[in-house]
Parts: structure tokens; sequence; C-alpha cells
């Protein structure tokens, strides 16, 4: 687990001794960290953790005080934004809907680090919007307002934007948030449909079930550092579990899935 | 499908050249009404052709340059503060103006060149030194930059007050009709003035229209496709300060139709985004219409056009909120 800082970073996305601070606190002090590529990664965590505040770094949203992220072995700070933009895109926890926007308007705007500044749409955009917009399963709303959806087709919309920046790395924080259940099933199986696509999808997810059920790699962290990082079924433990959450559980075989299932134990 | 998806897109951007087309006419047929075209085809003596040219014409011009520059400077403020409710006031504007102008008036005399001149640069200082202390680490959150402007504004407020009190009489009315807003001094310079202004900073600010759509969407995923959030911030915010600064120092910080002219055409197109364009033509359409009602509202006595703007805008503004109130959006 102990990168070798010597090379250079073995995955397209990572992080080496990442530090970011707040105004009079810092969240995440020198984190190591790979996203492998081809990878569902997931990142869990208790709140405040930091997963949410790596995320961001990693879409270099946050400038980080220390340490760098490396987008294919390049330092992202100093790479253009829009080949950033092409490259990794990110689905933020709240992004603020335009007053008055229809679904395909929304979508369409994902499309703005392919367009220059004078250029309209052009036909190739036209085509991806609707691609996009068919991958997760609203052709029938693209004419919609979005204040008329619900949470979960406002969701997909939000994903389907993401889809249209068209890049090999999609990041997602809490993508699952104020959804039901069912809505959650549904928004990550579109994004493990992503991934079996051939993206690299990076999450952020607070039910460990559906981490564990959804990701090919897990990382567990606590207190701005990992605890742990690689495949579900070895990596999330009871141990793991009780060190992350101080949450006395059980580990039991999701009868679905066969992945790890979290169940907390009773207290008296 | 495919018919949908354009449909989608294009839907809501018909009404917007509807709209702006529509604002033309009604600017220029306002314009033309206040040009009082009778006298123009009855026999004019010398001094008719001398108010037509040298009062009436630049004072319909600036009307129509100022309106456009307060109100897209109007609605490049309300996006880039994210906030319904922005307007170059945000940044203490209209207090910097004034404290420029009561500085032009009280203690530099008081030509009509100075005192645009003083007010133009207190405006534009006043918002560099709000964007100078709301800046932290390399970045302006909008909040602190509203945070800030109100608490910069309320000091500016004090100085103004004090320099009233401080004035003698004359000079207090002066600067107080400047405050208010007027046309009566348009001159040719002034006409020249705003449209040098128009044609430098309108068109850079009019294709970041782009930029602001993306930039509405939250800083994070602005940033994520690409957007240089704090350039566009800065240099969008330069543009329309200077550009309200340069149209407030010929007409006086003219109430509302910055904060008003946005409103009205967004409702008017139905269109998201900056609306940038439909917002300058509203804008012109709004001042020249209020300068027309500030003349002939009351025969025999003219209103300042702010006053005029203050009334519409301010009554406009609170239908506003009450009907979204109404329908549970506040």
């Amino acid at each position: 687990m102990q990168p070798n800082h010597a090379s250079g970073p073995a995955s397209r996305l990572a992080a080496r001794r990442l530090t970011i601070s707040y105004t009079h606190r810092t969240v995440v002090r020198e984190l190591d960290l790979e996203i492998p590529d081809g990878s569902f990664t997931v990142l869990i965590g208790p709140n405040g953790c930091g997963k949410s505040t790596v995320l961001r770094a990693l879409a270099r949203v946050l400038k980080p005080s220390g340490g760098e992220v490396f987008l294919d072995g390049t330092p992202i700070a100093g790479l253009p934004s829009r080949h950033v933009a092409r490259t990794v895109g990110l689905l933020p926890q709240a992004p603020i809907t335009p007053d008055g926007i229809t679904v395909a308007e929304l979508v369409a705007r994902g499309r703005y680090p392919h367009q220059g500044p004078l250029r309209r749409e052009s036909p190739e955009d036209r085509r991806v919007v609707e691609r996009c917009l068919e991958q997760t399963g609203i052709g029938d709303l693209a004419a919609r307002p979005m204040a008329e959806l619900s949470g979960g087709q406002r969701q997909r919309a939000w994903i389907a934007m993401a889809l249209a920046q068209d890049t090999e790395l999609l990041l997602l924080d809490e993508p699952t948030t104020y959804l039901d259940l069912a809505h959650q099933m549904d928004v990550l199986d579109l994004c493990a449909r992503l991934h079996r696509d051939g993206r690299t999808v990076v999450a952020v997810l607070h039910d460990l079930n559906q981490a564990a059920r959804y990701a090919t790699h897990l990382i567990a962290m606590r207190d701005g550092a990992i605890l742990a990082a690689g495949p579900p079924a070895t990596t999330l433990t009871a141990d793991l579990v009780q060190q992350a959450f101080d949450l006395p559980a059980r580990i039991i075989e999701d009868p679905e899935s066969g992945t790890p299932l979290v169940i907390p134990r009773v207290h008296r | 499908m495919s018919r949908l998806v354009t449909a989608g897109v294009t839907a809501s951007r018909r009404r917007p050249v509807l709209v702006g087309v529509g604002c033309v006419v009604l600017a220029l047929g306002i314009a033309l009404a206040s040009l009082e075209p009778g006298s123009l085809f009855t026999s004019m003596t010398s001094a008719d052709v001398f108010v037509f040219e040298q009062l009436l014409l630049p004072r319909v011009l600036i009307a129509l340059l100022a309106g456009a520059s307060l109100a897209l400077s109007g609605a490049v403020f309300q996006s880039l503060t994210r906030n319904p409710l922005g307007s170059p006031d945000v940044l203490g504007f209209t207090q910097g103006a004034a404290t420029g102008a009561l500085v032009g008036v009280t203690v530099l005399g008081g030509a009509t060149l100075v005192v645009a001149g003083s007010a133009w640069i207190g405006a534009v200082a006043s918002a560099a030194l709000v964007y100078l202390i709301a800046r932290r680490g390399g970045v302006t959150g909008g909040p602190r930059l509203v945070l800030v402007g109100i608490g910069v504004a309320a000091m500016l407020g004090g100085v103004n007050d004090y320099l009233i009190t401080r004035a003698n009489i004359s000079d207090a009315a002066q600067a107080a009709l400047w405050i208010t807003g007027s046309l009566d001094g348009s001159t040719w310079s002034g006409v020249v003035l705003l449209a040098a202004a128009a044609a430098i900073l309108m068109p850079p600010l009019i294709l970041a229209s782009r930029a602001l759509r993306i930039f509405e969407m939250g800083e994070d995923l602005a940033v994520g496709l690409g957007l240089r959030t704090e350039l566009l911030r800065l240099s969008a915010l330069a543009a329309a300060v200077v550009l309200a600064a340069t149209a407030a120092s010929q007409t006086g910080p003219v109430a509302f139709v910055a904060l008003c002219a946005p409103h009205v055409a967004r409702r008017l197109t139905r269109a998201s985004g900056p609306n940038l364009v439909p917002s300058a033509l509203v804008g012109a359409v709004l001042l020249v219409a209020a300068d027309w009602l500030a003349r002939y509202a009351i025969p025999d006595r003219e209103l300042p056009v702010g006053a005029v703007t203050g009334l519409l805008g301010g009554g406009y503004l609170a239908f506003l909120l009450a009907q979204q109130r109404r329908t549970g959006r506040i």
C-alpha cells in the first residue's frame, strides 16, 4: 500500500502527499492515493472524514495546501483547465439548477469544454447530448423544465450533464443523497453501467452495503487519512467498520450479490 | 427523440429574439416620441433647432445608452453573485459614486465635468475596495462579496451624510439631484463617451454570456467544466463596474434600472442564463420611457428621471417579490 515516491504514479489519477486545509483546520494530511484505471472506486468514511474534500481536490476544485494531484503523470495544477475538463468530469454535491432551464439545455451545458468562445453547438455536440439523454433514460424528458422533474429524474439529468462532458474519468460526490432507495439503486446501476462501458468512476457514498455491492475498489477514510483500500470483499471487514465509524458490526455475505453486508450490532 | 432534444434546446431561443426586436421597436418609438416629431415637420426657428440638436437629441441618446449600460451591468452582477438582487450596488457602487460626486461638488468646485469624473472615480474605487477586501487566498466567494459590499456601502453612506451636512445649501441640492439621477445636463460629449464605453465594454461582456451560464451552476461545477472562475469574476466585474460608472457619470446612479431590467427581461424571454442582450434592450426602453414620463407625467414640472425609475422599479420589485412568495419560491 506504500506508494513509491521516487517513481511517478501508476494510475491516471493519483495524489501524492496531499494536504488540504481550510482557514484554521487541516482536513487532509499527507495523503497518498491511487484511483486504479478502469475501476469503480468508492470513497467511504464517517461524516467530516475528508472524502468529499479529497474528491474535490482530485477534480482540482480545491487547491491543496501541500502535495500534488497527478493526472496522467503530470501535476494537475499545471495543466490547462480545458484539457482537465475534457479528461475528468465532476458532479458536485449541490449543483445549482438555473432558473427556467430545460433538461436538454442543462445536459448541453456539459459540452462547454468542447466548445470555443464563439462556436455554437455543433452537430457532434447535439449527438452527444442525445446519446447521454438516452443512456440515462430521460430522452422523453428532454424538453421539460428541470423544475417539473422528480428528485430521481433531476439527478439523472445532472448525471447526463456530467456524461455529456465526455470524460474518461467521472467523479460523483454523493450522487444518491436525497433519493429514495429505489432511485438510489437506479443511479448506482447507471454508474455501474457507465463503468462497464469503460469509464473510470469515482464516487463518494454513505451506504456501506451499496458501496460494497457496486465498487470494484474501496477506499475507507477517517480523519483525513486512508484506513484501507482494495476490493470490497477483502477490505470491508468488521475491524474496518469499527476503526472507521467506532461501530461494532458483523459482516455477512449479501445473499443477492455475494458482497460483504454490514450489520450493526445491537446495543444494550 | 431528436426532435424533442432540439425542441428542448431551441424553444427558449426564439422568445429572446422576439423580445429583443420588440424592445428595439419600443425604444425607438418612445425615443422618437420624446423628440417631439411634430415640431420637426413644422417650420422650426433657429431656437427650436438648437433645442432639438443640443438638448433633446443627446438627452434621448444618453437615456438609451445609459439604460442599456446600467441594465447590462446589472445582469452581469446578478449572474456573478448568483443572486437575483445583485446589481453594481452590491459593490457599494451608488454610495461610492455619490461620495465621488459630493467631493466633486463640495471640494472641487462642482463643474459638470469634475463631478462626472469624481463620481466615476468614486464608483470604481469603492468597487475595487470591496473586491480587494473580499478576496482571500485568491478567491472571492459570492456571499462574501455581497457582505463586504454592504459594509463598505454603509460606511460610504456615513461619509456622504457628513459631506452633505458640511455643504452649503445649493451644493447639497446639486449633489442630491445628481444622486437621484437626471438626464437634464445631457451633452453630445456625454453621448460620445457612453457610446465609446458601450462599444468597448459591451461586446466582451456579451461574449462572456456562455461562461456566465456555466458560472451560474455553482463554483465546483464551473471549475469542473474548465471555467477559470476567478478570472471571469474579476474581469466581468471590472467591465460591468466601469460600464455602469461611465453611464452614471452622465446621469447619476439612476435607481433600479440595473436591478430591475434583468428581471423584466427574464420574465419576457423565459430563457435561462444571464439574458444579457435582452436585459440591455429592456434597460434602454426603461430609461427612455422613464425620462418621457418624467417630462410629461406632471404638466409644466419635470421630475428627475431617477425618481421615476425608483417609483416604477420599486413598485415592480415589490410586485415580483409578492408574486414569488405566493408561488412559494421565497
